[in-house]
């Protein structure tokens, strides 16, 4: 009964994945080409979801747009782990001492501002662009991913097999790398997940009030900024990038709740 | 029972009838951008002017609805002989807002201040011909020239020329007090600003009792508010694309009109390789207008070849020599040395034409090999990094002021052209007061411009006005920055 969110979650992830894959190899159209007198086409078979007030073909944009926003996520969530583990294994193989109190205040520090808030000031100092945006989210992706290490390696420190590897010589170092890594690993991928729809949403966000991926490259946030004054007259170039963010993110939410709930070890006996 | 009924019913038709003939008599008009301050003399934003002009201050001369140069504070003037002396005659009985007479010794204060060597004005050159004020008596006050000056009269009727008090001249960043047939009343900062009548105006008076400016930069929450009524008119309404829309509605009526806008691609005339005429030429026909015009402004706005207005009498049509050839552009490039094309910077101000423009453009470009980085920057930074600090390779912007050709004269323009001939000729353009050389120079001028590629010259921004179809009077072109509410009135 628990899987139920797995499928139909892996479903939606794997058709972004898939075209946003695939749009590094193809497209239908280049979607830097503009060609104005092609422009508000319905779909029809050469333009399968019509074309935008450029004249780009809506489905290699949606395509190209799957890939930045997927890419932004990916990296972003990669710089959270790739710092924010560390950080809470280390405050928790100190737990108590001055240097965990250093690292969670530190992490509290940036946990405490709104996330789009630091985006926002990033990109502002250092201009917009899609690097820019993806360092803004990987920073409050850290603090997610170190509080949850930390959290969860404490409990883990309190095992008897920890006091076994203690015992037969193992330092903090590679107690933390072999035994707690690999127990917490779960616990990561399901964050990873949530924290992946989070990104995407940021990216949206970002690029929609014009501090994310800059033109020409295609974006869904500024897709949908781009439409904004033309939902009266052409709702679906609104309702195409705005439906690609909904169903991406419930996709990663649904698989996010199946993993979690599959890999949890103390459900494990409901199946 | 029924005979009762009729007398409450007799005077809900009475109210409800006499409601609907007392014509409205406020206003709330929509603006896109908010003025940094209410100072027309001491600022450069357009925005001022649209507020003030016409409405709060005066000048001697003063821009019609059609461009022309009429009498304003200047009853009527004189032109000697040598064409070096103007006396002016001012109006009797011109009241500033706080009640003080406006007489010959504040307009020597105001152009005195105005041209003065730390002066702050924005188009400071307006008064370089200026020797010296003469009050003669109080209603009567000469300007002494340099050298005759054609465009003198022209000159005295820009927003930044207006007459202003000594004494409260101060506090005009903030209330403004003129002479003209509205004072200021209230600002609200970030929302509206509202302007009332002057009951001791010296001149006609006006229609409306009170007039509100109200800041919508947002294209769709200024499609909300006209949709919904919040907004009586917006004189250049922001999205383009929604006019067909506003247009079929019986409630509104567009107005088209044309602009002082150029709206032009600049070139960093000093960043290498644009610093190479043959790289600008590539680009020039790189570039296809109608395309931009189309897909950018939904085919409102006019092709130009250079800097002009095609409204304009001594107008010539140049788009030819800047015609849509990419062939021709990559064997320019080739000639250059760039056949392998280069990169290079497009910062883009807010505006649709611009940001979307600069996508199109951006596209045409790489049709021929020439990469462009397009960042987007807010006004501000704009300012700061392009029109001020010359950090840039190509911008998109629209220059609205009027007759405005002397910036290519100006080497420190932020498009850093330099060109000895061109500056000689604006020299003699200035001096000159016969009307037919004037406009052959005027013709030659726009030639020069168009042959050294400064700029990708695009389109004249048209005037997209949305205006409730009851409103009446508003300008339909926009000779200057105003939006002069003098003649505005609501139909019955």
């Amino acid at each position: 009964m628990k899987l139920r969110n797995i499928l139909p979650g892996t479903l939606l992830v794997f058709l972004f994945f898939s075209a946003a894959l695939i749009s590094y190899l193809w497209t239908p159209f280049d979607v830097a080409l503009i060609d104005i007198k092609a422009r508000f086409k319905s779909p029809d078979t050469i333009n399968w979801l019509g074309t935008d007030h450029f004249g780009r073909d809506m489905l290699s944009m949606l395509m190209v747009g799957a890939r930045t926003s997927i890419a932004v996520a990916i990296v972003a969530v990669g710089i959270g782990m790739l710092f924010g583990v560390p950080l809470g294994l280390t405050a928790a193989a100190k737990r108590g001492s001055w240097l965990d109190e250093l690292i969670m205040r530190a992490n509290d520090l940036v946990f405490a501002f709104p996330a789009l808030l630091i985006a926002i000031m990033i990109t502002a100092v250092y201009g917009p662009g899609a690097v820019n945006a993806i360092i803004a989210i990987g920073i409050f992706n850290i603090p997610v991913f170190a509080r949850l290490s930390r959290g969860a390696a404490l409990s883990i420190w309190k095992r008897d097999f920890i006091q076994a590897a203690k015992v037969s010589g193992k330092g903090a170092v590679r107690i933390s790398s072999e035994h707690i890594l690999p127990n917490i690993t779960n616990l990561l991928i399901v964050q990873g997940t949530i924290q992946f729809s989070l990104g995407i949403l940021a990216e949206a966000g970002l690029s929609f009030v014009g501090l994310g991926t800059q033109p020409p490259i295609p974006s869904w946030g500024r897709m949908l900024a781009d439409s904004q004054t033309l939902i009266y007259t052409e709702p679906q170039l609104a309702l195409y990038p705005g439906l690609a963010i909904v169903l991406t993110v419930l996709g990663l939410n649904l698989l996010g709740d199946g993993l979690r709930d599959w890999l949890d070890p103390r459900l494990r006996h409901d199946r | 029972m029924k005979s009762i009924n009729i007398i409450p019913a007799a005077i809900a038709v009475l109210l409800l009838t006499s409601g609907a003939h007392a014509a409205k008599t406020d206003l709330v008009l929509g603006m896109q951008l908010e003025p940094p301050n209410l100072d027309p003399t001491g600022g450069a934003a357009a925005a001022i002017d649209e507020i003030v002009y016409a409405n709060i201050f005066e000048g001697l001369t003063q821009f019609g609805a059609d461009g022309s140069v009429n009498p304003a504070l200047a009853e009527s003037w004189e032109i000697s002989e040598d064409g070096k002396r103007y006396t002016f005659t001012l109006q009797s009985g011109v009241k500033f807002h706080d009640g003080s007479a406006m007489d010959s010794e504040d307009v020597k204060f105001s152009l005195d201040r105005a041209g003065a060597e730390d002066s702050t004005n924005a188009q400071k050159q307006l008064f370089a011909n200026i020797e010296s004020v003469e009050v003669v008596d109080a209603q009567t006050v000469a300007l002494n020239l340099k050298a005759a000056d054609g465009n003198m009269l022209f000159n005295l009727a820009w927003g930044d020329a207006v007459i202003v008090a000594p004494e409260t001249i101060g506090t005009a960043v903030t209330s403004p007090v003129g002479t003209g047939p509205f004072k200021f009343s209230n600002w609200v900062q970030g929302d509206q600003i509202v302007i009332e009548k002057n009951p001791d105006y010296w001149g006609e008076p006006v229609k409306l009792e009170k007039a509100t400016f109200k800041f919508i930069s947002e294209p769709t929450a200024a499609f909300a508010a006209i949709m919904a009524g919040d907004v009586d008119a917006f004189p250049v309404y922001p999205a383009p694309e929604n006019l067909a829309q506003l247009e079929a509605d019986p409630r509104f009526s567009v107005v088209l009109g044309s602009t002082e806008g150029e709206t032009i691609l600049s070139t960093n005339n000093k960043q290498a390789p644009l610093d190479d005429v043959r790289v600008r030429q590539a680009i020039a026909h790189a570039i296809d207008r109608s395309a931009i015009i189309d897909g950018a402004m939904f085919g409102y706005g006019t092709p130009i070849g250079s800097h002009f207005a095609p409204h304009n009498p001594a107008y010539v049509d140049l788009t030819a020599k800047s015609e849509y050839d990419p062939q021709k552009s990559k064997a320019l490039l080739k000639e250059a040395g760039l056949e392998d094309g280069f990169t290079t910077t497009l910062k883009l101000p807010p505006p649709a034409y611009a940001r979307r423009g600069g996508e199109i453009i951006a596209s045409q470009l790489r049709e021929v090999g020439i990469n462009v980085e397009i960042s987007n920057l807010e006004w501000a930074q704009w300012l700061e990094q392009v029109f001020k600090g010359k950090d840039y390779g190509l911008t998109i912007v629209s220059h609205t002021e009027p007759m405005d050709i002397g910036i290519y004269a100006n080497p420190e323009y932020y498009f850093q052209y330099d060109n000895a001939d061109f500056r000689a000729l604006i020299e003699n353009f200035n001096a000159e007061s016969d009307p037919d050389k004037r406009m052959t120079l005027l013709k030659d001028a726009q030639t020069i411009i168009a042959d050294d590629y400064v700029n990708g010259y695009l389109f004249q921004l048209a005037k997209t006005g949305v205006a409730s179809s009851k409103l009446k009077g508003l300008w339909p072109n926009s000779p200057t920055q105003a939006n002069d509410l003098t003649g505005v009135y609501w139909e019955d």
